[in-house]
C-alpha cells in the first residue's frame, strides 16, 4: 500500500470507528442464538494484535489465569481452571467465541466458573466502582475474538 | 482423594495438550511437627460435598511445606514467642495479665482453639479466639479490645491456637444458635460474588487442585490460621485471608468480625473437620 492509500484506509477506519460507537450494542441487548452472538458488537472489526494484549494482560481480560496457551510461551504462570485455548477457533466459530467471552454462562451454563466479560449478571457486592460496569469494552471483546481466531492448530 | 482427584483427573487428561501440565495433585506426604504427626487428611463429616478433607499444606511447594515441618525455620514461631510475652503482660485498669487468671496456657488453654469459634451465649453469637480475647481484655482486664489484625491481636492468637498444634478441629453445632449461623455460611459460600461473579465454591470446589495463575487451588480450609505468609512476611489472620479473597472477585469486603465473616468462619472452619489445627501453618 502507498502513502495516499495508507491515509485513505485510515480515515476509513476512522469513519468507521465513530459510526460504530454509535452502533455499540449495550451488554444488556447481547442477542445470543444457539450458543453465538452473530452480529458483531461495535461494528468495527476486532484487531487481533490488541486482542492478545488485553488477553494476557492482569488488570483486563486475565485470561491466563485460568488458561494454558502455548501461542504466549513468555507469559509464566499460565492456569488451568479452565481448559487450554491451543487450537480454540478449530472448535468453536468467531460468533461462538463472541458468546463465550461476552457472557460463557449462556453457552457453558450458569455454574461455569468463567466470569461474563461483557454481561451485567454479576455477583452480589459488586465494588462501588464498578457497578454497571462491564470487565471489558465492546471493542475489547472483538479484539479478543479476533486474537482468539487465531489459535488454530 | 479418591473420587474428586479422579474427577479433576479426568478433566485433566482431556486437555493435556497442555504446555506443561499445571495439573498437580495433593501430594502423598506426612506433616511431621516436633515428632507429632498431624492430620492433614481427615474422612469428611456428613453432608460435606468432599469424601476426604485435605490440608492446605498438601497443595503448597516442597520448601513451603518443609518450612512449616521445622520449628526453627518456621517465622511463625516468633509470633509464638511474642504472643506469649504479651501473656504474661499485665495491662489495663485491673492490673492483670492474661495468665494472672489462665496460669500456664500450655495446660489452660491446650486444645481449646480445636472447637472455635464457639457460641456466645452474652454476645448471643459466635465467636472466634480474636473476639475472645477482646471478651477477656475488656471485660477482665479493664484493658481496650484490639484493633482488627493489630500486631499483638495477630501474635496473641497465634500463640493460644499453637496450644492446640496437631488437636482435631471440631465444633459444637448444637451451642446455641450455631446452626443457623452454619447455614447462613454454607449459603455465602455458595453465593457468587463481585463483578467476577465467583463464588468460594468456584475455586476451592470447582477448582481445587487446578492452578489459577501460580496459585495451586486447595480446599480453602481454616485449620493453619493464622498462617505466617511468604509472600507478605507476616502472620495473616483468617478474616484477613477472607476478606482478600472476597476482594479478588472484585467485591466490596465485608468487616472483620462482621456477621457476614463469622458466619463464613463457622462454616469453613466445619469444613475443615477432623484435620489438625496447625497454627503457625506456612503459606506462600
Ligand atoms: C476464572 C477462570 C477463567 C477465566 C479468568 C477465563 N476463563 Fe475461559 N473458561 C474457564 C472455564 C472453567 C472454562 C470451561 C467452561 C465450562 O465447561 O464451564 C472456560 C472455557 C473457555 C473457552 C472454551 C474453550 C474450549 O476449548 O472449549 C474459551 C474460548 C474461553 N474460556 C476463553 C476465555 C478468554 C478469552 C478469557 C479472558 C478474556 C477467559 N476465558 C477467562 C475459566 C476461565
Ligand atoms: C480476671 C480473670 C481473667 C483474665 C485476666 C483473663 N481471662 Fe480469659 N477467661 C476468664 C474467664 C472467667 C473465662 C471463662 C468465661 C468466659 O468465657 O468469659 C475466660 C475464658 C477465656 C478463654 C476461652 C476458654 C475456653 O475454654 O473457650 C480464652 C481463650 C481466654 N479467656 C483468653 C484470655 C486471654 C488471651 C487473656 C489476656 C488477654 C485473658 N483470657 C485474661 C477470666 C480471665
Ligand atoms: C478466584 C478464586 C478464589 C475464590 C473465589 C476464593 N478463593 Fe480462597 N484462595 C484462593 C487462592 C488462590 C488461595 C491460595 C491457594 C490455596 O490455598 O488455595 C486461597 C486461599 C484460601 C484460604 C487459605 C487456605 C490455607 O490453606 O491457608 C482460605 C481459608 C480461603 N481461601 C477461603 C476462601 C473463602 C471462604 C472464599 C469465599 C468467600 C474464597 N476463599 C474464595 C482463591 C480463591
Amino acid at each position: 500500500m502507498n502513502l495516499a492509500g495508507i491515509l485513505v484506509a485510515a480515515s476509513a477506519a476512522a469513519m468507521c470507528g465513530s459510526v460504530a460507537f454509535a452502533a455499540e450494542i449495550a451488554p444488556t441487548d447481547v442477542k445470543f442464538e444457539d450458543y453465538a452472538v452473530n452480529a458483531s458488537l461495535t461494528g468495527v472489526a476486532g484487531n487481533a494484535e490488541e486482542g492478545a494484549k488485553v488477553f494476557a494482560d492482569r488488570k483486563l481480560g486475565n485470561c491466563l489465569a485460568c488458561h494454558e496457551n502455548k501461542a504466549m510461551p513468555k507469559q509464566l504462570f499460565q492456569g488451568n481452571v479452565g481448559p487450554s485455548l491451543d487450537g480454540v477457533a478449530d472448535r468453536w466459530s468467531p460468533a461462538q467465541l463472541r458468546a463465550i467471552v461476552s457472557d460463557s454462562k449462556k453457552v457453558f451454563g450458569p455454574e461455569t466458573v468463567m466470569p461474563g466479560f461483557y454481561s451485567l449478571e454479576v455477583g452480589i457486592n459488586v465494588r462501588k466502582d464498578l457497578v454497571g460496569k462491564t470487565v471489558l469494552s465492546a471493542q475489547q471483546v472483538e479484539d479478543v475474538v479476533a486474537y482468539l481466531a487465531t489459535l488454530k492448530e | 482423594m479418591k473420587k474428586i482427584s479422579l474427577a479433576v483427573a479426568a478433566v485433566a487428561t482431556m486437555v493435556s495438550s497442555s504446555v506443561v501440565s499445571a495439573y498437580a495433585d495433593p501430594v502423598d506426604d506426612k506433616l511431621v511437627i516436633d515428632g507429632q504427626e498431624m492430620i492433614t487428611r481427615a474422612p469428611a463429616p456428613e453432608g460435606h460435598p468432599f469424601k476426604e478433607v485435605l490440608s492446605g499444606w498438601l497443595f503448597r511447594e516442597p520448601e513451603t511445606r518443609e518450612l512449616e515441618a521445622d520449628s526453627f525455620q518456621n517465622s511463625g514461631m516468633l509470633y509464638v514467642e511474642r504472643g506469649q510475652e504479651i501473656w504474661n503482660t499485665v495491662e489495663g485498669s485491673k492490673g492483670k495479665s492474661c495468665a494472672s487468671c489462665h496460669n500456664d496456657a500450655a495446660e489452660s488453654m491446650k486444645g481449646i482453639s480445636a472447637h472455635y469459634p464457639k457460641w456466645d451465649a452474652d454476645a448471643k453469637r459466635p465467636i472466634n479466639i480474636e473476639l475472645q480475647i477482646d471478651k477477656c481484655r475488656t471485660q477482665n482486664m479493664g484493658a481496650e479490645a484490639y484493633k482488627f489484625d493489630a500486631p499483638e491481636q495477630k501474635a496473641l492468637t497465634t500463640f493460644i491456637k499453637y496450644q492446640s498444634l496437631g488437636a482435631p478441629v471440631k465444633l459444637d453445632l448444637k451451642q446455641g444458635e450455631m446452626q443457623s449461623w452454619w447455614d447462613r455460611g454454607k449459603k455465602e459460600y455458595y453465593t457468587r460474588t463481585g463483578q467476577l461473579n465467583l463464588a468460594c465454591a468456584s475455586c476451592h470446589e470447582a477448582s481445587m487442585g487446578k492452578h489459577i495463575r501460580a496459585d495451586h487451588l486447595s480446599q480453602g480450609q481454616a485449620n493453619g490460621f493464622p498462617t505466617y505468609r511468604l509472600k507478605q512476611a507476616d502472620m495473616v489472620s483468617l478474616h484477613n485471608r477472607l476478606r482478600g479473597c472476597i476482594r479478588d472477585t472484585r467485591a466490596e469486603m465485608p468487616k472483620p468480625f462482621s456477621d457476614e465473616l463469622m458466619a463464613l468462619e463457622v462454616y469453613v472452619t466445619w469444613r475443615g473437620t477432623g484435620l489438625s489445627v496447625e497454627t503457625p501453618a506456612v503459606r506462600q
